[in-house]
């Protein structure tokens, strides 16, 4: 038998591993990308200035100017800095203000989707069994309906309110956020904590409120980052068909709407379209370092 | 040691080889100049810990190496120099003359693809059979590796076959074209254990029938004794003991030898209070101490040994060490 | 084999039940009919009408009627085309939409496939970076901005391709990118990243070690494996092609259901909004039980559930 004496162990070169914790482990590989970093500086700049805009001293965006009539080349002297539109109104300004409305629907109805989906996933994971079952199966069958089809269908009938579009395009976006969650509540239910919480006799509800939605954070803050630039796009879409948002209010998709029709004579009215796909790759960067920072793989 | 007792060239012959990765923290030297022979028919039993560079020898000379892999050094097959060739060259040697089989046999065979198609490639591709020719020679080969109901099984997929089942599955697909070499790389350990027994017992009764030579990976000297002629002892990258299976059971030379045998539980000893271990982690292959990589695991270590690398010396015939220390 | 795809075909029907039972009553619940926007009728006249296009009837009955017309291919009348019934504007933009969605799709797949195989052989080299980088623009700029910015470069800068009506082989090249162009990014992330945990699995290792070929280890090892997320994606992928459509044939003032749809939403043509809804819902029910079938047909183990 070996004499390991106590002083032999001291001398093994036992490699010593500092403890990080699971959020300072992906927020410190968050940072190490490079993308998602940079992505995250360029929204936080364009969401604050949309949101200062009225706050900066420049021109209403409804001033039309009769010399910048029809559409204008940026002018930076004149501090026309888009140019203008077809009715002489400052393009720079009327993107800011539609990115108000544009990131305003974006957030209300990602809200909206993650309320729903949260909550359905983590009923019906929480619950099991047959109801379960039947909860996922009208997920699955939800999964492969157009919705933006239902999106317009229900501005078609009840008339295009801005907050009827939060609400459709966020009861529309609920479905990869409830499996999601669904699948994380299946991993939570086995584990002591919810068991404990069971024999103290708290109620199905309070459990699921209180325990297993708190512990669901990292997945679903990954997907929220991955369902505004969904929400966007799909009010974008509809407001780009005229089925959206509504004069006076503009949006991204209504100014990319005017700017197709002219595209030929006034390119720069497609700016706010830039914009808004900076928007959105932006927001795309952001999802996927953060999904890759709480989930590594080998890319 | 490259000619055998006949004097013809051994099958395989490993020169000086060694394998580096890179990795972003820097190189790591998997393995570091080992030299070793196996004759026809013989069984060569390779042992040592996870790290110890046992697997990647043979990822290297079956050019399976990750793409931040590079070997060096000389490797020849039947005197024919195999390491640095072409892949089109080397797949004429590989899966006909020298077979590999793998630890996990869960994930080793193509899920998308029946066993009967994975079987059938190998001899259409080597032998140039004919599809007919193929199917009936490839269930032949899992009759004999005791595959109840081979042909009504043959055209199923390896998920409808148990870990056991497919490991034979494995062993047949290598069998196929009758190598010269079969390398079995932990072949047993993702295996039950009554199933383990099974399977060892098969390559051993393969082997005997064909006079096929076998390269035997494992970190389970139990293994070894049952089937091996010859061991070499493994860590940190180096052969540290090469010697016959009988002698190095009775008389290990080396510490670390020492150290495997007294941890394997035994039913003909006494019990005692815990299982001896041997002390201390297998080093990090980047940061490697000075002199000899064992010697702060080694309840014998010397002066010299924090010097001097220990080289692999002969200390008897067909025995050899890399340790300072005279005797064990 | 037959069971997968009977339970498929059993997951289809409430599918499309849901689709057209939901289309139908949110119309209905429309507060106003679809009369309201015209200029003021008569009573009489109103009623008449009324009583012409059923709407008299109580919403159930008017419900199983128009089941019962979906059943003989009577998508209902158009309330704003008053010369055309919905199947009639249906059947007669269909031939042009298939033709741009099939284009697209056939494009995203070649491309896409190639792009992503590409990229993953060459993984962390120029071309793998650029394949990344052009995927992360294609899906995350909309196809509607994408569409006036390739029409400024290459049909007003570089000339190299006209922006006309949809009738000549080199005007359809335009629309067919711009619908395409998302979809090829998605399917070239999905192949790549798929193709990368392929090339690195265990069975790939041992289709080398037993020395096939490398043309056979890819082929039929390696790239097989890979594409079968890339088909579970198709059914989403038609989807996608088919909202897609909408837009692009708007931009490029193409004559197929998508503009019709589109019109039929800014006139509160509810009869033709709601058919094109249905057939669309149909056309990607189908496109999702044959990538279904596909999928059972490369993943063994799905079929045995």
């Amino acid at each position: 038998m070996a004499d390991v004496t106590v002083q032999d162990l001291s001398q093994v070169a036992i490699e010593e591993v500092a403890g990080r914790s699971l959020w300072a482990d992906a927020r410190h590989r968050f940072l190490k990308n490079k993308a998602a970093v940079t992505s995250l500086a360029i929204l936080a700049v364009i969401t604050i200035t949309c949101f200062a805009a009225p706050y900066l001293g420049l021109r209403p965006q409804d001033d039309v100017n009769y010399d910048m009539m029809p559409a204008a080349p940026p002018d930076f002297a004149a501090g026309y800095y888009f140019g203008s539109d077809d009715n002489g109104r400052d393009l720079f300004v009327r993107t800011l203000f539609g990115g108000q409305v544009s990131l305003t629907v974006a957030t209300v109805a990602t809200l909206v989707s993650l309320f729903i989906g949260v909550v359905w996933g983590a009923m019906s994971g929480f619950i099991g069994g047959r109801i379960d079952g039947g909860m996922m199966r009208l997920v699955d069958i939800l999964y492969s309906i157009p919705f933006i089809f239902f999106v317009i269908l229900l501005t078609v009938v009840f008339g295009r309110y801005i907050v009827l579009i939060y609400f459709a395009i966020g009861s529309v976006s609920w479905l990869d956020m409830a499996r999601i969650v669904r699948g994380q509540t299946l991993g939570l239910k086995r584990k002591e904590f919810i068991e404990a919480a069971h024999a103290n006799g708290i109620s199905t509800w309070a459990i699921v409120w209180r325990h297993i939605i708190p512990n669901c954070l990292g997945p679903v803050v990954v997907y929220v980052t991955l369902t505004i630039p969904n929400v966007i796009l799909t009010e974008s879409f509809i407001s780009f068909l005229g089925m959206g948002v509504q004069e006076p209010e503009s949006s991204w998709g209504t100014l990319v709407s005017e700017g197709a029709k002219v595209i030929e004579t006034a390119p720069w009215m497609l700016l706010p379209g830039i914009v808004l796909a900076v928007t959105l790759l932006c927001l795309n960067f952001i999802g996927d370092g953060l999904r890759d920072a709480l989930d590594p793989k080998d890319r | 040691m490259t000619a055998g007792a006949n004097g013809q060239a051994a099958v395989l012959d490993v020169a000086n080889l060694e394998t580096t990765f890179t990795t972003p923290e820097g190189e790591v030297k998997a393995v570091s100049g080992v030299n070793f022979a196996v004759q026809a028919g013989e069984a060569v039993g390779i042992v040592g810990e996870s790290g110890s560079g046992k697997s990647q020898i043979f990822m290297s000379i079956m050019g399976l190496l990750a793409s931040n892999g590079r070997a060096q050094g000389s490797v020849k097959f039947h005197g024919q120099e195999i390491l640095g060739l072409p892949v089109a060259e080397l797949n004429k040697i590989r899966g006909a003359r020298m077979s590999m089989i793998f630890q996990d046999p869960m994930t080793s065979l193509n899920p998308y693809l029946t066993v009967s198609r994975q079987l059938t490639e190998v001899l259409v591709t080597h032998k140039g059979m004919s599809e007919t020719e193929a199917r009936r020679t490839a269930i032949d080969m899992l009759d004999r590796v005791q595959i109840p109901e081979a042909a009504q099984r043959f055209d199923m997929y390896p998920h409808e076959f148990s870990g056991g089942m497919r490991q034979r599955v494995m062993i047949a697909m290598a069998l196929l074209c009758q190598p010269e070499l079969l390398i079995a790389d932990e072949p047993t350990t993702a295996l039950d254990v009554t199933v383990q027994a099974q399977i060892l017992e098969l390559i051993s009764e393969l082997r005997r029938q064909s006079n096929m030579a076998l390269t035997l990976i494992t970190h389970d000297m139990g293994v070894i004794a049952g089937l091996c002629d010859r061991v070499l002892v493994m860590y940190a990258g180096r052969v540290v003991e090469a010697a016959p299976v009988g002698p190095l059971f009775k008389d290990p030379q080396h510490p670390y030898t020492a150290g495997l045998l007294r941890s394997m539980p035994r039913l003909d000893e006494v019990m005692h209070e815990r299982l001896t271990t041997i002390a201390g982690q297998p080093p990090n292959l980047q940061r490697l101490p000075a002199g000899c990589a064992f010697r702060n695991r080694c309840d014998r270590q010397i002066e010299v040994c924090a010097r001097e690398l220990p080289a692999l010396r002969p200390i008897a015939p067909e025995r050899s060490k890399a340790c300072h220390l005279p005797a064990l | 084999m037959l069971q997968y795809f009977l339970k498929r075909l059993g997951g289809a029907i409430p599918t499309l039940f849901i689709i057209i039972t939901v289309s139908f009553f949110l119309v209905h619940a429309a507060p106003g009919g679809p009369f309201d926007t015209e200029r003021r009728m008569t009573k009489e006249i109103e009623a008449n009408l009324k009583h012409a296009y059923h709407l008299d009837e109580s919403v159930p009955q008017q419900y199983l009627r128009y089941l019962n017309g979906l059943l003989h291919g009577d998508f209902g009348p158009s309330f704003q085309s008053k010369d055309f019934t919905v199947s009639e504007l249906i059947v007669g933009g269909f031939p042009t939409s298939l033709g741009l969605g099939s284009l697209a799709m056939l494009l995203a797949l070649v491309v896409g496939l190639a792009a992503g195989i590409l990229a993953a052989f060459r993984q962390n080299t120029a071309t793998d970076y650029t394949v990344i980088g052009v995927s992360m623009v294609g899906i995350a700029v909309p196809n509607f901005v994408m569409a006036p910015i390739l029409s400024l470069v290459f049909g007003l800068w570089l000339k190299v391709l006209p922006v006309g009506s949809w009738d000549k082989w080199s005007n359809i090249v335009l629309p067919v990118v711009a619908l395409a162009l998302p979809q090829i990014a998605t399917i070239a992330r999905l192949m790549r990243g798929s193709m990368l945990e392929v090339l690195r699995s265990n069975y790939v290792r041992t289709a080398r070690a037993k020395g096939l070929p490398n043309r056979i280890t890819i082929m039929r090892h390696a790239i097989r494996a890979a594409i079968i997320p890339v088909v579970s994606y198709l059914g989403p992928g038609v989807a996608n092609i088919i909202t897609g459509s909408v837009v692009i044939e708007q931009i490029y003032g193409i004559p197929g259901i998508g503009r019709y749809f589109v019109q039929g939403a800014l006139n509160r043509d509810y009869t033709l909004v709601m058919g094109v809804t249905i057939f669309y819902g149909v056309i990607i029910i189908l496109c999702n039980l044959v990538a279904d079938l596909l999928y059972g047909v490369l993943d063994p183990k799905v079929r045995y559930d």
